[in-house]
């Protein structure tokens, strides 16, 4: 069996008293699309900045191709990448410069080359001179996402990837991820809050509320196990799931 | 730990296409410094002409402007560097990118060391053309000077930073009045003698004093000590080791408590 490119084990994370993450478990595989879903605040964005190493858990493992994001920080990151709608590129550079200085972070081979294949996956041939600050927020997403995929990321991380592209767009965006995605057999780990993008893009899904887990499976047929008719239906319902405070295991 | 040559070309880079992107950046590097020279060129030879002395204000007072202002772009060089990260809320994409804190560092400090180059070159020439007075004259004699102050300048400027990444992009107004703040104590334009005692001790403790005390000295037709240049290098080194120190011990700290993921807010503090 392969080797899953992401394992997260009971990760945990306490803001001062606050728990934020509460011992969450689970695995992405290579060429699995999951999605990570839940309510404002339930904890999604913490764990992804967990993953990407940029917020320290309070207990917990992650395993990223099998390398301790604690240990070995920076081989870890070199298999990752993100793409996140409140995380737009420097906008004082211009779509090539910035494709350029992340390239060189991320030591992609061929740099040029692969800079060529991403402005062209994402539309981008007549903005490559543009400064990413003038350029409309879908656009700006645009290259977010030509920078996540320049380095053929093992794993890749979207926060909300299509939240500020038009229907066409994000259906165009969308397809054309999935595309890469597969055709690298790379893992994804997918925020959104829009379950019908959710339902067409993931393979599994994974229900957050306050820090924990609450369900997982397949989003096209999860509504069904619990009697919603649509996975809209089913988030709204763990969204109402009240707040345990002691944070203990009712899962 | 790895250093990849990459990744520290990469800050290079960004900081090259920021300056050709926008050249108004080139400002600091090379204006300011220009103006200071031919300011305080013309007030040494103003005090040179009323003076009855036989002291040489011009190489006194211009020579230690030019090592002060190459101190000052030393630290404002890496200073600038990482808050042109902080103006363009770049944090997240940099640090969940492979690049290791040390080889963040060593690219801030390779800008500093080319954009101060670039001002003190500018300053050298200015005052030989317009003032007539030539460090090139004393040779090698002002490398050990340069040194002590570059190290010096990199370490505040490295500490400067530290202060921003910890609370937040308004600490930015901690970094500008440094320089300002060390000066009285940094001997630039007086003997450390001519202070309070317990202002000799803090000066003592600050590498720029030795520097300026040994550059007067030479400028008088006498010879630095190397006893105080070597306490200075050391000092200087020392000032180096405990800034990476404090750097890397804010970074853990921030990644710990989460400050870098919502670096733009004003509330990490």
């Amino acid at each position: 069996m392969p080797r899953n490119v992401l394992s997260v084990v009971n990760l945990t994370k306490y803001y001062g008293n606050i728990l934020a993450v509460d011992h969450v478990c689970f695995d992405v595989g290579p060429n699995e699309i999951v999605g990570l879903l839940g309510p404002n605040g339930a904890g999604k964005t913490t764990i992804i900045n967990m993953i990407l190493g940029v917020l320290e858990p309070s207990e917990g493992t992650i395993l990223i191709e099998g390398i301790d994001i604690a240990i070995d920080r920076c081989r870890a990151l070199e298999r990752t990448n993100f793409a996140a709608v409140y995380a737009p590129l420097p906008g004082n550079l211009t779509v090539y410069e910035n494709l350029m200085f992340f390239g060189l972070l991320y030591n992609v081979k061929d740099l040029r080359d692969r800079i060529e294949q991403a402005i062209s996956l994402f539309g981008l041939d007549r903005f490559r001179n543009t400064k990413c600050g003038v350029l409309s927020s879908g656009e700006q997403t645009r290259v977010g996402l030509a920078k996540a995929l320049l380095n053929s990321p093992r794993l890749l991380l979207l926060d909300e990837p299509t939240a500020s592209l038009d229907p066409a767009n994000a259906r165009e965006v969308r397809d054309r991820i999935r595309q890469f995605a597969r055709r690298e057999s790379m893992g994804l780990l997918w925020t959104s809050h829009n379950m019908a993008e959710v339902e067409n893009v993931c393979d599994r899904v994974l229900f957050l509320s306050h820090g924990r887990i609450l369900l997982e499976g397949n989003p096209r047929t999860l509504p069904g196990e619990y009697g919603m008719r649509n996975l809209e239906e089913l988030f709204i319902a763990v969204a109402k799931e009240p707040l345990n405070p002691g944070g203990d295991d009712e899962d | 730990m790895k250093i990849r040559p990459r990744h520290v070309a990469a800050i290079l880079l960004r900081q090259y296409y920021l300056m050709r992107g926008s050249p108004v950046r080139i400002l600091p590097v090379v204006v300011w410094v220009a103006i200071d020279i031919i300011l305080w060129g013309f007030i040494s030879r103003y005090l040179n002409i009323i003076a009855s002395s036989q002291f040489d204000f011009l190489a006194a007072l211009l020579g230690a402007i030019i090592f002060w202002d190459f101190f000052n772009r030393v630290m404002y060089g890496v200073s600038t560097a990482f808050l042109e990260d902080v103006w363009s809320r770049n944090f997240l994409n940099l640090f969940t990118s492979p690049l290791s804190v040390l080889e963040y560092l060593i690219g801030l400090v390779l800008c500093s060391i080319l954009t101060s180059i670039a001002g003190l070159l500018v300053m050298l020439i200015l005052a030989s053309l317009a003032f007539g007075l030539s460090f090139f004259s004393y040779g090698l004699t002002v490398i050990p000077f340069l040194t002590v102050l570059f190290l010096f300048g990199i370490a505040l400027g490295i500490v400067a930073i530290a202060m921003v990444l910890r609370f937040g992009p308004p600490a930015e107004w901690l970094v500008w009045p440094i320089p300002a703040l060390l000066s009285p104590f940094a001997a630039v334009f007086y003997p450390v003698a001519v202070l309070p005692r317990w202002m000799q001790y803090l000066a003592r403790a600050l590498p720029p004093s030795y520097v300026f005390e040994s550059m007067r000295t030479l400028v008088s037709g006498g010879r630095p000590g190397h006893i105080d240049l070597l306490i200075a290098t050391g000092l200087a080194v020392l000032y180096v080791i405990i800034a990476c120190w404090f750097f890397a011990h804010v970074f853990k700290v921030v990644i710990r408590e989460g400050h870098i993921a919502r670096y733009s807010a004003e509330t990490v503090s």
